[in-house]
């Protein structure tokens, strides 16, 4: 089997493994070991020997078999978890006997009593199978600060007694809300530049929408991603950040946008019109060759209604510039108090430019340039005010 | 499992207090209602009533004497309100007797501790 398809299999079926671990032994670090054990030694046999029939029957056995081991070994480990092992230990279990817990997983990794970012690097590195080190480089953090979270976030569930289980109906809402979250921010990370992780969003969104599909948001975070997803080549050219209009439409991926707009049509068949499935709506919308901006202008009116976000209101604003004019959106942003927030002043910059107003374009890009660190949309910034200064005004 | 609830009062008016005279009959007798029914809950243990945090006396130890001040620890807001020791089968099922705590509604916060048997360690 070759290494690329042995690899897909690992990461198709890490979160599985564990997920099942977690729910037969009650403990994260042991599952997690026993799994890294069954997959090291896949590793150097399934290349020799071949992939055995039932991958995956394969890889929880072995990894059932480690743990038990171990745990035979270990006396004290043995009385705390009460394990008999029984049965011929060489016939691979029947998978039917692992139930698909990985629902039961990230729900437990995404509680809220966890500090967002140890729910993130948890989801990412149990059902996601990232290394510590994978994570630690995605968000920018210290080897040891990120296993130093990890471990941490493990204690708490074991000394909270954080549940392994499906939340029940009472907090079922914001439960969910959390675990889209999680994925939400993982795929942001991802968008601004690190696309191993979009990757990986899209590929936790997806798992979940095989756990939970008559869920509309569940649909609708999945395709937003999508959509955003097929513009990530152009949205960089030469290391700067290019507008959504000065984007080459034919390089966006064609095959992507069509694959979101299917998940967006489930969710809409499901009667879905939450937060994620109105901003999927809007990013088809920005598909179109020819963008309906008052249209967009009205799912934003929508969406804002539903977050109160002024983040939201700014986006209305850019929609309404767009079908109106300039003037109509200066006044909507104008009259929003996000005076920390780099793009509103961009934002102010790009449409006082439209209005010819150069010097005061000028002076909110450079504010916008002030609250901004990222390499590609400083390059940006910085090009619109070279462009400004050689404009009359 | 073993919890240990905290409550912390905030901004909650406290009876005897204006904020408390100013709140309705009924709803007065509604909060009495709720946590005599929080104490009636299966695995709650009630901790005895607490009085009030100016009437706190706080004791430290400092190089052999004895410093004693005038109210809780921390601020009069800060000060927990009141506690109770909660058998529960995991966090969610504690979340969920927490919430039903008025003090979590009107202003204040509630806090959920794991106990810990230190000493057996």
């Amino acid at each position: 089997m070759a290494e690329v398809a042995l690899d897909r299999v690992f990461h198709e079926e890490w979160g599985r493994v564990v997920a099942s671990l977690i729910g037969f032994l009650g403990d994260f670090d042991l599952a997690e070991e026993a799994a890294q054990e069954a997959f090291a030694i896949a590793a150097v046999r399934w290349p020799r020997h071949g992939v055995p029939t039932n991958p995956r029957a394969w890889l929880m056995t072995t990894a059932r078999n480690r743990a038990t081991d171990r745990i035979r070994r270990d006396r004290a480990m043995a009385a705390k978890f009460g394990l008999l092992v029984t049965g011929d230990r060489e016939e691979p279990m029947d998978t039917t006997t692992f139930p698909d817990e990985r629902l039961e997983l990230i729900f437990t990794c995404c509680h809220p009593s966890l500090a967002i970012e140890a729910q993130v690097a948890l989801t990412l590195r149990t059902l996601g199978g990232l290394t510590t080190d994978e994570i630690a480089r995605a968000f920018l953090v210290p080897e040891p600060t990120m296993a130093q979270r990890l471990v941490r976030a493990k204690r708490k569930i074991k000394a909270a007694a954080i549940p392994f289980r499906v939340p029940t109906s009472a907090l079922w809402h914001d439960r969910l809300d959390a675990v889209l979250a999680v994925i939400y921010l993982v795929f942001n990370q991802g968008y601004s530049g690190r696309d191993e992780l979009a990757a990986e969003a899209i590929w936790l969104g997806t798992a979940l929408t095989e756990l939970l599909p008559e869920d509309p948001e569940v649909r609708g975070l999945l395709a937003m991603m999508l959509l955003h997803d097929s513009r990530r080549e152009e949205r960089f050219r030469g290391g700067e950040l290019v507008l959504l209009g000065e984007q080459d439409r034919s390089r966006w991926d064609h095959e992507e946008i069509a694959e979101g707009r299917k998940e967006l049509a489930r969710a809409s068949a499901l009667r879905g019109r939450g937060p994620y499935v109105l901003q999927a709506m809007i990013a088809s919308l920005h598909a179109d060759a020819s963008c309906d901006w008052s249209q967009i202008a009205e799912l934003y009116s929508e969406l804002g209604r539903l977050t109160s976000s002024p983040v939201v209101e700014l986006n209305r604003a850019i929609a309404i510039a767009e079908a109106e004019g300039p003037q109509a959106g200066l006044r909507i942003v104008d009259g929003l108090g996000l005076d920390d927030f780099r793009y509103l002043h961009s934002t102010r910059g790009e449409l006082l430019r439209r209005l010819g107003r150069i010097p005061e374009a000028r002076d909110a890009y450079r504010r916008a340039r002030e609250l901004t660190d990222d390499g590609a949309e400083r390059r940006f910034l910085e090009r619109r005010l070279t462009e400004l200064a050689a404009s009359p005004g | 499992m073993q919890y240990v609830v905290l409550i912390y009062q905030g901004s909650t008016p406290l009876p005897g207090s204006d904020e408390w005279g100013a709140l309705a009959d009924e709803e007065q007798k509604q909060i009495y209602a709720d946590y005599g029914a929080l104490n009636q809950t299966p695995g709650v243990s009630p901790g005895p009533p607490l009085g009030l945090p100016e009437d706190a006396t706080t004791v430290r130890v400092e190089g052999g004497k004895t410093l004693t001040t005038d109210g809780p620890f921390v601020g009069m807001k800060e000060a927990v309100g009141g506690f109770f020791v909660l058998e529960a089968d995991d966090l969610d099922a504690a979340i969920e007797v927490a919430a039903r705590v008025p003090a979590a509604r009107l202003g204040g916060a509630i806090e959920i501790r794991p106990s810990e048997a230190y000493w057996q360690k």
